[in-house]
């Protein structure tokens, strides 16, 4: 089993490369967000797979970046309101 | 083998990433560039047995640096419109040379170094009187008790340094802005839903740091940027710079290591821990590090006060 | 015999979630416009995530992993749907130079 998962980690990471071209050609700011959004899910995935191929004390790691996925996004459209500390659903209010 | 495949996959998007973060023209691309690179990072360190700094990655670099520098970027943006940016070929080159020069020196004393024995075999035959079963937990509150000790307390002159930039007229308000959301918006929704598991997870880390990778660093990091995100959601206001219950949770956990050192020395030295009581008194002072740790850090991100209180 | 089942279910579980990974990269990679890309990414992820998290909950050593790995599937949706929602709002506003209309922003 734990050629596979290793395999399955390497497969992953190949399609996270996908996103980083995402990242480097944009063109809107909110697709390379969106795109370093699929690299935090990716990675929670590939950290599971190495867990499960190694050693399951591992599967913190995938806690604390499943946890703490959504901060870069949050922190993005609170830095991109006018004053950088509004919400995008309440400014045209 | 495909152990061997997956490590060169992997240190190839970290070289991509971190190319990309260094050599792009637009800072926010860079940014993001290097939040992702972050998440590499902490998969490297997993490949490398290191689960305690993967730990630590995993938190720093989603959790802090990645609202640190977009909040940056968004703060560049804003004084640009007032003042255009100065276009200085010097400190760029300075900068470069200085990068360059690091990175040659690294690799010389990586390529020249003998091939280190490692302190395993010390650290395992000492642990049974460390207090931990975790043995990095056990070489950090133990058996190198003086470099954690010291490495609260810089974090701590950090903090200041950085209050230390707040105006005359703001100093003892709340540090950063005030922020708004919509009440019942998705934004607002999130940041209560989150907090408490985060709070959860951030205490089993520092917990399960006496037995298996955690602790203290990595536990009050989660902590940290929960608080940030419950103050983006507009769920708490960062307490005044001024008060006493904040000014108390940020020495709090190097006020309690040092009187555990002291009164080591009283018994005979300074920061040694009897193995009778090791346990408990390295839960103890992972505990007051946690709270300080968390305060500290998530103070440090928000930034100095800038409005009158 | 049983073994072998598991196994052979946990190979199909996370291939399956390969799959549904490669099919958000290719979608972040293909569509034409932000508001499709967002669509295509957080709904296959989030879906290859939760098969390959199912597929490894059978392999887990204790409960207590299989638990957290539900938590971190949790964790993960509740992040993408609040990522995504929040980018996309902000997109359409720098999409339109200023607020969004009633009718594009589709309140309830």
């Amino acid at each position: 089993m734990t050629g596979w998962f290793l395999a399955a980690a390497t497969l992953l990471l190949l399609t996270l490369a996908g996103a980083l071209w995402r990242v480097w050609t944009g063109p809107g700011r909110a697709d390379r967000m969106m795109a370093a959004q699929l690299v935090g899910t990716g990675g929670v995935a590939v950290v599971l797979l190495l867990a499960a191929a190694t050693d399951w004390a591992m599967i913190d790691v995938a806690l604390v970046l499943a946890l703490l996925a959504a901060f870069a996004a949050v922190a993005f459209v609170k830095a991109e309101t006018p004053e950088g500390r509004g919400d995008p659903e309440d400014d045209d209010a | 083998m495909s152990g061997t495949v997956f490590d060169i996959v992997l240190c190839a998007l970290i070289l991509g990433a971190a190319l990309a973060a260094v050599s792009g023209r637009d800072p926010f691309a860079a940014v993001v560039f290097f939040v992702v690179y972050g998440v590499f990072i902490a998969t490297a360190w997993l490949r490398l047995d290191a689960v305690n700094v993967a730990l630590a990655e995993a938190a720093i670099g989603a959790g802090l640096t990645g609202v640190l520098l977009l909040g940056a970027v968004g703060r560049l943006a804003r004084l640009r419109e007032t003042a255009p940016p100065a276009r200085a070929a010097g400190p760029r080159l300075l900068a470069a040379l200085a990068a360059g020069g690091t990175t040659l020196l690294l690799g010389w004393v990586f390529l020249t170094l003998p091939e280190p024995a490692g302190l395993h075999a010390e650290v395992g035959a000492n642990l049974a009187a460390a207090g931990s079963e975790n043995a990095v937990t056990a070489v950090l509150l133990n058996f190198r008790a003086w470099d954690t000790l010291l490495e609260s307390i810089v974090l701590l002159a950090a903090l200041i340094g950085i209050w230390a930039l707040s105006p005359d007229a703001a100093w003892g308000g709340r540090p950063g802005m005030t922020q708004r959301t919509r009440a019942g918006g998705v934004l607002a929704q999130f940041g209560r839903v989150l907090p408490p598991i985060g709070l959860m997870v951030g205490v089993y880390l520092v917990w399960a740091g006496t037995k298996q990778p955690g602790g203290a660093f990595q536990g009050g990091t989660v902590l940290a940027a929960v608080a940030l995100l419950a103050m983006m959601a507009g769920r708490i206001a960062p307490p005044r710079v001024s008060a006493p219950g904040l000014r108390l949770a940020l020495i709090l956990g190097p006020a309690v290591f040092l009187a555990v050192g002291l009164a080591a020395l009283a018994a005979g030295r300074f920061l040694w821990l009897p193995p009778e009581h090791a346990y408990a008194l390295i839960l103890g002072i992972e505990a007051a590090l946690t709270v300080s740790i968390a305060a500290t850090l998530a103070l440090m991100v928000i930034g100095p006060p800038q409005e009158a209180p | 015999m049983l073994e072998l089942a598991t196994d052979a279910l946990t190979v199909a579980l996370t291939a399956a979630g390969l799959v549904f990974f490669l099919a958000g990269t290719v979608g972040l990679i293909r569509f034409p416009d932000t508001f499709s890309r967002l669509h295509a990414l957080t709904k296959a992820d989030n879906l290859g995530l939760g098969f390959i998290v199912l597929g490894l909950a059978l392999q887990a050593e204790s409960w207590h992993a299989v638990f957290k790995l539900g938590l971190i599937w949790a964790l993960a949706l509740v992040a993408a749907g609040t990522a995504a929602q929040l980018v996309a709002r902000t997109a359409l506003r720098a999409d339109e130079g200023g607020r969004p209309t009633r009718q594009a922003e589709g309140r309830e």
